[in-house]
């Protein structure tokens, strides 16, 4: 929860606030030729939610190192079944 | 047979060799195998197979196009079907695949109760064969736009591939052959994008340049009196345009053929990679479209605005024997003085297909015919890869949770990989008849298709995993009224003559649908008892992130155990 929480907030903010709610007055900005709130709406949010993914499943790494359920080996060794020809 | 043809029958012959391919080398022999291809398909390679599976024809084809009409309000579909994938990956996706079961009914099933089980088979079957018809649909089209054969024998063709592929690799065949696709539609859509912003301004990369195009065009509109393209809500209102985004991210994280893909990743890590990947790969698409609408409408508007018909240029000739653009001088006065994407709610003289937009894209750039063959196969595989992940959700609906779990709870092995088979071949016979004979609702119920899924799947399956006092008569109460409602506000308002309450369209009520569903299960699972010890310890099994860590026993003795036994 405390890595989800901050995430979902950083999702709200960039998805609706600045992309829609605050899209009128973000559009007298301009950035790298665009209107900011245009910019937000077709390019911004798309790239930050990419990221906000990527930083969750990091962050989750660490959280299952640190409470000892990450499954690296799990993963690695059902890999290793696939290679030898998917019987194990 | 023109260049045209001929460069668009070489790609779709190669790539469609390239699939039937895959299909050879990735054939199963167990139900593992079949419906969640062996739990064993890396992050990045199922985040590929994600992406082809939800960008269809309509994402390929169409969407840069609507947007190119919609101007900033665009960013409903933008938004709408990039941001669910952040609700998927933190809420759902993790979970869901430790859980590690075959289709999203099973889940509904296990956590809840036999009859809500049944109730999502039909959710999930519905959703799904409205959503194949138009892919089959885009088959045909494409076929005969490119290569110029029939609808029918287009969707013939296709029906063939997919049949080959998915009968025989299952869910395995679907993922490679899925990977092999996003790659041909990536390309084909990225290729003209990348000239056509080399052609209009210093910068190849479309996503940066467009900008100064945009505020050209801003001009470009307004001097043609339309509304200036970036200025937000020209076409929705505020409300309507957060509400809409808000239903299709929803209802995104509720497809059934979106979460199923999850089920096949080897570890909960790689389920959260793989969300990574999927909306990386998406993105990529995603936001070149916006690019290609704005280039594209600007090439339209200094080629036709205020000007003779007479002199158009040869593109739009070309494109004008398809149909797709039609000129009408209503004032008589020779000149095209409005334009028009849909004539019924708002008149003008040129009226223009926004397929056109992507599919006119590499003639607008001046690119040789095998580009626009190219096109031709990337819209295919768009098709192919959404109708296959389609097809299978059906065929497990019908060959898992009904023929295996509901009937013959005894059917061996060998038995049920049969009942699979026979059930995505007849699942792909129905979609053929509908692609070829689309009933009339198709189009609207597609766009309708994600509130009912934000209304119905997502507030239950979130519930039924963080909230362990979300009980059976909770949510089959909550999924019925999210349902209902939603269905009710989109049939008064489309057919009953009803005004739209506080401007939110029909597209956008799924959201409030998904409030109501949560209100209703918390309230009603709150006054009702709560769910057994077994059901419980199912939900702290899922939540704990290592697969095959814990050993808890599931209500479900059949649960496949997973690592690597």
């Amino acid at each position: 929860m405390r890595v989800k929480v901050p995430l979902l907030v950083t999702w709200a903010i960039f998805g609706y606030v600045l992309a829609i709610l605050l899209a009128e007055p973000l559009n007298e900005i301009t950035f790298i030729g665009f209107p900011l709130g245009f910019w937000f709406a077709q390019q911004g949010a798309i790239v930050v939610f990419v990221a906000l993914i990527f930083i969750y499943a990091k962050r989750m790494d660490r959280v299952d190192e640190e409470f000892d359920v990450h499954e690296e080996e799990l993963g690695s060794a059902r890999k290793r079944v696939q290679r030898s020809g998917g019987r194990a | 047979m023109s260049d045209i043809e001929l460069w668009a029958l070489i790609f779709t012959v190669l790539t469609f060799s390239l699939y039937i391919g895959i299909a050879f080398r990735t054939r199963v022999k167990d139900t593992e195998g079949f419906y969640v291809a062996g739990h064993g398909v890396p992050a990045a390679a199922n985040g590929a197979a994600i992406a082809a599976d939800w960008m269809s024809a309509a994402s390929f084809i169409s969407m840069a196009g609507l947007i190119s009409f919609l101007g900033f309000d665009g960013a409903i579909y933008l938004l709408g079907w990039t941001g669910g994938y952040v609700l998927l990956a933190l809420l759902l996706a993790p979970y869901l695949r430790k859980f590690g079961k075959y289709t999203v009914p099973d889940f509904v099933g296990d956590r809840y109760s036999e009859s809500a089980r049944a109730v999502a088979v039909v959710a999930a079957v519905f959703v799904s064969f409205t959503y194949v018809a138009g892919q089959m649909a885009g088959v045909g089209i494409v076929f005969s736009r490119f290569i110029g054969v029939t609808i029918t024998t287009g969707v013939i063709i296709g029906m063939c591939v997919v049949v080959i592929y998915a009968v025989l690799g299952g869910m395995k065949g679907i993922t490679w052959t899925q990977v092999a696709q996003y790659s041909v539609l990536i390309i084909a859509y990225l290729i003209p994008a990348w000239a056509i912003a080399a052609r209009l301004t210093d910068v190849p990369v479309p996503q940066i340049s467009f900008g100064e195009i945009a505020t050209t065009l801003d001009q470009l509109q307004t001097d043609f009196g339309l509304s200036s393209y970036t200025e937000p809500f020209t076409n929705r209102p505020m409300q309507d345009v957060f509400f809409v985004a808000l239903a299709l991210m929803i209802g995104t994280a509720g497809l059934p053929h979106i979460i199923v893909r999850f089920y096949t990743t080897p570890s909960v890590r790689a389920a959260r990679y793989s969300a990574g990947w999927a909306l990386l790969f998406i993105a990529l698409l995603y936001t070149t479209a916006p690019a290609v609408a704005v280039f594209s409408k600007t090439n339209l508007l200094e080629d036709v605005a205020n000007q003779p018909w007479s002199e158009r240029p040869d593109w739009i000739r070309n494109w004008e024997a398809t149909g797709l653009m039609g000129f009408e001088d209503a004032n008589g006065n020779g000149l095209v003085d409005s334009i028009t994407s849909n004539p019924e709610t708002a008149p003008g003289e040129l009226v223009v297909s926004p397929d056109i937009m992507v599919l006119a894209n590499p003639e607008i750039a001046g690119l040789p015919a095998p580009v626009v063959g190219l096109v031709a196969a990337g819209g295919l595989a768009a098709a192919l890869s959404t109708a296959s992940g389609l097809l299978l959700v059906i065929g497990s609906a019908i060959g898992h949770d009904l023929y295996y779990k509901r009937f013959r709870p005894e059917a061996t092995e060998k038995q049920r990989l049969a009942a699979g088979r026979i059930a995505i071949g007849g699942a792909v016979l129905v979609a053929g008849y509908f692609g070829v004979n689309p009933p009339g609702f198709v189009a609207q119920v597609v766009a309708f298709a994600f509130g009912l899924a934000a209304a119905s799947f997502f507030p239950i399956i979130v519930l039924g995993i963080f909230w362990k006092k979300t009980n059976a008569v909770g949510a089959v109460s909550g999924l019925v009224t999210g349902l209902t409602l939603t269905a009710l506000y989109m049939y008064m308002t489309l057919y009953g003559g009803m005004e739209p309450w506080f401007g939110i369209s029909p597209e956008g009520i799924g959201a409030i649908g998904a409030i109501i569903n949560f209100a209703v299960t918390i309230t009603v699972s709150n006054l009702t008892a709560p769910p057994s010890d077994d059901i419980q310890l199912l939900i702290e099994e899922v939540r704990h992130p290592r697969l095959g860590g814990e050993a808890v026993r599931l209500p479900d003795s059949e649960r496949v155990t997973s690592g690597p036994s």
